[in-house]
């Protein structure tokens, strides 16, 4: 007998009954594929109120009317959107008993960036059974936060005991309908950090998802929402040096800024997921909506040293809304081998006297392409407005390309833009100096990249800056010809 | 009926008059094909995101001429840069006019396209070089090549010098109403040979003029060509200028571009490397108010190594005129030793003026130099109060620096006269009193 629509269209609706999305059994990960009844789920099972859930459903239905940016300078294999699971609970089952079963490649990265064993065990998903130190460490963290009144957890706690901040400022710096991979995290996110910072208070500490103990798995789409109340500061860390063996092929992140009149927000963020192996196979795809607003006198400073994943989509990005206010971006992107990063930054000066500053540095290896992507707008209304572009690349083999698309757009004649870019490869008469010396052609090779990413590595907070500096060396080793 | 439509339809009307077995009938049968697939390019394509031709294609353009028009010399001598001697070929409304031009076959051939494309004596040019650079695929270029009958041919044969400059001007009378000119050039500069060209679209009376050129350079070994685009028409004309250059080993070909007006201004100027030790050059000024609109879409492919590029654009705006500049460096993997240079830099005069630039760098070499430079700002406030502190009023001291800044352009151009010209031109449109003869 033929099979028909009719009857393929009502196996498939018993079949999802079959899952049963709406019992109370508890399970590790949803069904795989995406829909109404999924992102439901989601919002169900994390036990959001309906305004979440509305919210979450909207962003769904925006989604489905979107295509797949296509503009970038980036060349992969489209995700299959229904093949993903969306939501796995991130308690995981810890992967190995020891240290020994961890891979060996792994634990040497670990060793030359001066990682703790202790460390080194939860990072690479080792049972670890004594109390670590960092345990502690973040407890008491967490003792002197609550202290000045500030809130740091995450946003699926936010939602649930701080839902007023929460609706007022979720998804008014990344509208959702923004874009592709915005709709889709606004849709599915399965968790991320919360953080808000009262009136006048200056965060004593870097604030870093790496003491949140109990968030370590930070999932596929991450949503972080950090609110700086008028006249506070915060310095907020995100991601770590050391590598992470993700099986997560996509990532969607969304992070969203806000800083009010005179606060100030510094976001650093080291970026090291699995970039695939030497011949290009597998790694991360990263797909990041970062962005940030800026009311009268506010300041946000970007940072961020990209080694990582296979496809990198990121342009954290500054709307300077208020008056005086400030834009920074610092970045260094690492490509090596088949990587291919088309990052960079959005400033869009909106307020009287805003300033912006871009200092982007791309160092490509290997068969590798790494673009600059970033956009000056100046508005008719931004009397005053300034801003310094500085785009450098460094190319280190023949197979690999260095690209620049910067887009400035001025409607003010009182503005002042500068940008400027330059292309080139290290000089044979660096190298040979330092051979020269005694220094020998990799750790030459280290130090003219570090002389080169100095500016942004500066900007980094010490620990990071120290940790951020080996891991150049480690993502370019083996790059010399 | 839609502007496209009546394209596609007046093609017809064309081939009627054309010679429909020559191998540059399938080239224009091609080009209509592509063009009808991709229709006028809209905003939503990357290469035209901040100039809109939408405006435009409003109009309800005659596309052939009704009549011959004939004008007097007397009338339009002003645009001619008649202090030299040089050869013409002048077109009126799209019609050749022989009695303005000046042609030559002694030694070069400064002549039509029509002859060249029908008379079998220029067969072998033709079939080598006719539409062998321009692109294929973009939307414009490709209804130009469909519509491609008459403009400028130039060929400079081995070794030659052009002892003088060569004059192309192409005169809109009005006489036609709104009128769509589709010019298509052509300039074969062979081994060691040197040209001095220079072009320019002059609407002489009040009408909605839209020309779509289309000009092809051959370079060469060693050849040197000069090039120079006036563009200061009334501000109801339409250009959008696409120039394709080819050049071979040791070839040096400088494109000189000044738009001081016009409604709407599009400038695709493409460059393609195909030997080494190339040295390519393009400049522009950019000086224009009101709600004029001029857009520099520049590309040059390093496809070879030992190349260098050199680009510099200036721009004035005032009113709520609109600058674009796209610049695009590419160099390929194998074109190590490139060394790529641009900069662009604006002045915005006015509130409402605006100016979106996007310099671009693709580069798969890693032994090259390449940079780009972009700058939007005001005049230096500082070397403005020194002026004035000399006694200079505010008006002439703006003038003065504006008008030093975008002078340097000037320096490279190798004809006194037109430099002489140029350099009273942009003096008066920015309302310099300069005392003295430049």
């Amino acid at each position: 007998m033929a099979y028909t629509e009719e009857e393929l269209k009502k196996e498939l609706e018993t079949k999802e009954y079959e899952y049963g999305f709406y019992t109370d059994i508890e399970s590790d990960t949803l069904p795989i594929g995406l829909n109404e009844d999924i992102v439901r789920a989601i919002s169900k099972r994390k036990h959001e109120p309906e305004w979440m859930t509305q919210w979450r459903l909207e962003a769904f239905a925006a989604w489905k009317q979107m295509e797949e940016p296509e503009w970038a300078n980036v060349h992969y294999k489209k995700p299959d959107f229904q093949a993903i699971s969306y939501y796995s609970a991130p308690k995981k089952k810890d992967k190995y008993e020891s240290l020994d079963e961890v891979d060996p490649e792994l634990l040497e990265t670990f060793n030359k960036l001066g990682i703790s064993i202790d460390e080194q065990k939860k990072l690479a998903g080792v049972a670890v059974d004594i109390v670590m130190d960092s345990v502690s460490v973040a407890t008491t963290f967490r003792d002197t936060l609550a202290e000045k009144g500030i809130i740091f957890c995450s946003i699926s706690e936010a939602i649930k005991d701080y839902p007023e901040l929460v609706k007022k400022y979720i998804g008014s710096v990344i509208p959702i309908k923004d874009n592709f991979y915005a709709a889709l995290n606004s849709a599915v996110f399965s968790d991320g950090s919360f953080c808000y910072i009262p009136k006048g208070v200056r965060c004593p500490m870097e604030l870093s998802t790496y003491f949140r103990i109990n968030q370590a798995g930070t999932g596929q789409f991450e949503r972080t929402l950090v609110i700086a109340d008028e006249g506070s500061y915060v310095s907020y860390l995100e991601g770590c040096t050391a590598p992470s063996r993700d099986e997560n092929q996509l990532h969607a992140a969304c992070v969203e800024l806000i800083a009010l009149d005179d606060a100030e927000i510094k976001y650093s963020t080291v970026q090291n997921w699995f970039p695939g192996d030497k011949e290009g196979k597998g790694g991360v795809f990263n797909f990041v909506t970062k962005r940030g607003i800026c009311h009268t006198n506010a300041k946000i400073s970007w940072t961020q040293v990209e080694t990582g994943s296979a496809v990198t989509w990121k342009y954290p990005s500054c709307i300077l809304k208020g008056d005086n206010s400030i834009g920074e971006f610092y970045s260094i992107a690492v490509t090596n081998n088949y990587q291919q990063a088309d990052t960079g930054t959005k400033m869009v000066h909106i307020g009287k006297n805003t300033r912006s500053t871009i200092i982007s540095k791309g160092i490509s290896a290997g068969k590798s392409q790494n673009s600059y992507r970033g956009l000056v707008q100046v508005n008719p209304k931004a009397k005053n407005a300034r801003n310094f572009s500085q785009c450098d690349s460094l190319l280190m083999g023949n197979d690999c390309g260095a690209h620049t698309f910067p887009y400035i757009e001025a409607r003010n004649n009182s503005a002042q833009i500068e940008h400027e870019a330059t292309t080139s490869k290290i000089g044979e008469d660096q190298i040979f100096y330092c051979n020269q010396r005694g220094i020998d052609t990799e750790k030459a090779i280290a130090l003219i990249v570090n002389g080169f990413s100095k500016e942004v590595l500066n900007k980094l907070p010490m620990e990071f800056a120290v940790e951020a500096q080996k891991l150049l060396e480690i993502s370019l080793e083996g790059s010399v010809g | 009926m839609e502007l496209k439509e009546k394209m596609l339809s007046s093609f017809m009307v064309l081939e009627q008059e054309l010679d429909l077995s020559s191998p540059v009938h399938d080239i224009r049968s091609e080009s209509l094909k592509t063009f009808e697939e991709k229709g006028f390019p809209t905003n939503k394509l990357e290469a035209w995101k901040y100039t809109s031709i939408a405006k435009l294609l409003k109009n309800d353009y005659s596309l052939f001429p009704k009549k011959e028009t004939t004008i007097e010399l007397k009338d339009v001598k002003k645009y001619f840069l008649y202090e030299i001697d040089s050869y013409k070929v002048v077109f009126i409304d799209g019609i050749y006019s022989p009695f303005l031009s000046d042609t030559t076959h002694d030694g070069i051939d400064v002549c039509l396209l029509s002859a060249a494309l029908s008379k079998p004596k220029y067969k072998k040019i033709i079939d080598k070089f006719f539409n062998q650079v321009a692109d294929k695929e973009e939307n414009l270029t490709a209804l130009n090549t469909s519509f491609a009958k008459e403009g400028a041919y130039i060929y400079i044969p081995k070794s030659v010098v052009a002892e003088k400059p060569i004059q192309i001007i192409h005169f809109s009378t009005g006489e036609q109403g709104d009128f769509m000119l589709q010019p298509r050039s052509l300039v074969v500069a062979e081994e060691n040979a040197q040209v001095q060209i220079i072009e320019r679209h002059q609407s002489l009376a009040e009408h909605a003029v839209w020309t779509n050129a289309v000009t092809e350079i051959f370079a060469d070994k060693n050849a040197i060509v000069d090039y120079y685009k006036i563009q200061n028409d009334r501000h109801d004309a339409s250009l959008v200028d696409n120039t394709y250059i080819a050049q071979q080993s040791s070839s040096n070909v400088k494109v000189h571009t000044f738009s001081f007006g016009g409604k709407l201004t599009r400038n695709n100027l493409n460059f393609y490397q195909k030997g080494e030790h190339i040295d390519s050059t393009m400049k522009g000024i950019t000086i224009i108010e009101d709600q004029q609109h001029v857009d520099h879409y520049t590309l040059v492919n390093h496809e070879q190594p030992n190349c260098e590029s050199h680009q510099d654009y200036k721009g004035i705006y005032s009113d709520k005129a609109v600058g674009v500049f796209n610049g695009k460096i590419y160099v390929d993997q194998i074109a190590q030793k490139t060394n790529a240079f641009q900069q662009n830099n604006n002045i915005l005069l006015d509130d409402k003026a605006t100016i979106n630039t996007k310099p671009q760098l693709e580069i798969f070499a890693d032994d090259v130099k390449c940079s780009h430079g972009c700058t939007i700002g005001q005049l230096d406030e500082d070397a403005l109060f020194y002026l004035r502190t000399r006694g200079i009023p505010k008006k002439e001291a703006k003038g003065l620096l504006t008008y030093a800044f975008a002078n340097n352009v000037l320096e490279s151009v190798a004809i006194p006269a037109l430099k002489t010209r140029i350099n009273k031109l942009i003096a008066m449109k920015l309302g310099v009193e300069t005392g003295y003869d430049l």
